[in-house]
């Protein structure tokens, strides 16, 4: 049996994580795809200046937004209310309801320029192209909006595009539903979203899986992420309450 | 809602909503934002339009009823879905190719404001002064056809189709319909052109609370809300 990327505990699996480190979380925004367990872990530390990297970053607390209704949902403003993290670069940081006030919002009134908002698909391939060797790429998302201010810009058979760079990290913290012993990965249903992107974006990437399987048991024709990606793999409790 | 000098009832939500899915294509892909946009799905009847939403689905059309919820099925606004045999799943790389690279047909969006060549503002309020982004800039800036569903005014009975949006934009000159509580409007050549009034209303009533000169047809008509 290979179990060297296997942790006993999600503690242990983030106990290296320093001071001003970097961190990506996965997922979209909600509960499915969400590593909750390590970000629970990672938000016991006592670290802090940590950098948040996420999606939907944190309106799950105050909205219950992608949480089944019976269950407290946990999001990214955990890092903000516990004070470990001094910055986060996010699409989707607040709810369209200002009452009550979010984490991160709260967070943001007094650290203006320590919440980035990036349009969603240029997060993504920002992400995407850390993890493939791309140092930058032109998009037409933004163009004319905030989001262009002081970048450069080009015109490509007469249509502009700005110039946005690649984006890592130190570590992602990611959920999967299956790894093998490898690490290789399955995702389920939507769940899948920003995780892969970042496993690959990441000088060292922990995945949450619900379930490891001996290597050989995964369809070699369904691996979504390549082993190659994942370092450190921990299971969650059976019945653990969150989904 | 009606306000003092409305000549007649606006809409309601989920009327501008069942109203918007009549300018849907057979065979298409759609992207429904957040809001009255999210309304749309429950009317559209048509299999062959297939929903996307940027968290990494396509092929979806009805919600899960709330005792029957798995968060790992989801749209990109937070509803739980029920699995259909179209369904199916992939990242948000896969997904924004969809979307920047052209593939997605139609989106359906809310706005605080648009204006007359068609600029878009959706993602903040000026005096809040923060806001999400999320899809929208990708979806307005990259999609082909894009419809905004909202109401016409604001609470407080100001224009929300204006001369120039004072709002931070979403996108530029993307806009070609909107769909709002008292009519249809088309964008085209720097211009807004009323296409429809709701029952009870005119021209001339629609133009008392809209922030720019509205064009017409000789003959707009009065929309069908009861035969959508």
């Amino acid at each position: 049996m290979n179990n060297a990327k296997i942790c006993n505990s999600f503690d242990e699996s983030v106990k290296d994580i320093k001071s001003n480190s970097s961190v990506m979380i996965g997922g979209f925004g909600g509960s499915g795809g969400q590593p909750t367990r390590l970000m629970l872990a990672l938000s016991k530390r006592k670290i802090k200046g940590l950098t948040i990297i996420g999606n939907v970053a944190g309106i799950s607390e105050t909205t219950g937004y992608g949480w089944p209704k019976n269950i407290k949902p946990v999001d990214q403003g955990v890092f903000f209310r516990k004070g470990i993290a001094d910055k986060i670069i996010c699409s989707f940081p607040v709810p369209a309801s200002q009452n009550p006030k979010s984490p991160i919002e709260n967070f943001w009134n007094d650290n203006k320029d320590s919440v980035e908002i990036i349009p969603q698909g240029t997060l993504i391939e920002k992400i995407r192209c850390a993890g493939a060797g791309i140092p930058a790429f032109y998009t037409p998302t933004g163009v004319g909006t905030i989001v262009e201010k002081n970048k450069e810009t080009k015109l490509i058979n007469n249509k502009k595009y700005i110039l946005e760079y690649a984006l890592s990290a130190d570590f992602a913290l990611i959920r999967a539903s299956v790894a093998d012993e490898n690490g290789n990965l399955q995702f389920k249903g939507t769940s899948r979203a920003f995780n892969p992107a970042m496993a690959t974006a990441a000088k060292t990437t922990i995945v949450e899986v619900d379930k490891i399987v001996k290597v050989g048991c995964l369809d070699p024709n369904n691996v979504h992420t390549l082993g190659i990606h994942v370092n450190r793999i921990v299971k969650r409790r059976k019945g653990d309450i969150y989904p | 809602m009606i306000y003092n000098s409305d000549p007649a009832e606006r809409l309601n939500k989920n009327q501008i909503a069942k109203y918007a899915t009549k300018f849907l294509k057979s065979n298409s892909i759609i992207n429904l934002g957040i809001g009255i946009p999210s309304l749309c799905a429950q009317y559209i009847n048509d299999p062959t339009i297939l929903l996307h939403a940027e968290n990494g689905v396509y092929g979806f059309n009805k919600f899960a009823n709330d005792k029957k919820v798995d968060p790992n099925y989801m749209d990109a606004g937070g509803n739980f879905l029920k699995m259909n045999k179209n369904m199916v799943f992939f990242d948000s790389v896969e997904s924004f190719n969809l979307i920047r690279g052209g593939h997605i047909n139609t989106t359906i969006l809310g706005a605080f404001q648009v204006s007359k060549n068609g600029d878009i503002a959706n993602w903040m309020i000026p005096k809040r002064g923060i806001g999400s982004i999320g899809g929208a800039m990708d979806l307005c800036a990259n999609t082909k056809n894009v419809i905004v569903t909202m109401e016409h005014t604001t609470k407080f009975n100001e224009p929300k189709i204006v001369e120039r949006c004072d709002f931070p934009l979403t996108a530029v000159n993307c806009i070609d319909k909107i769909v709002t509580d008292v009519g249809v409007f088309e964008l085209g050549n720097n211009s807004i052109i009323l296409k429809e009034c709701a029952p009870g209303w005119d021209v001339l009533s629609i133009q008392n609370i809209t922030g720019v000169k509205v064009k017409y047809d000789k003959k707009v008509v009065i929309m069908d809300i009861d035969n959508v």
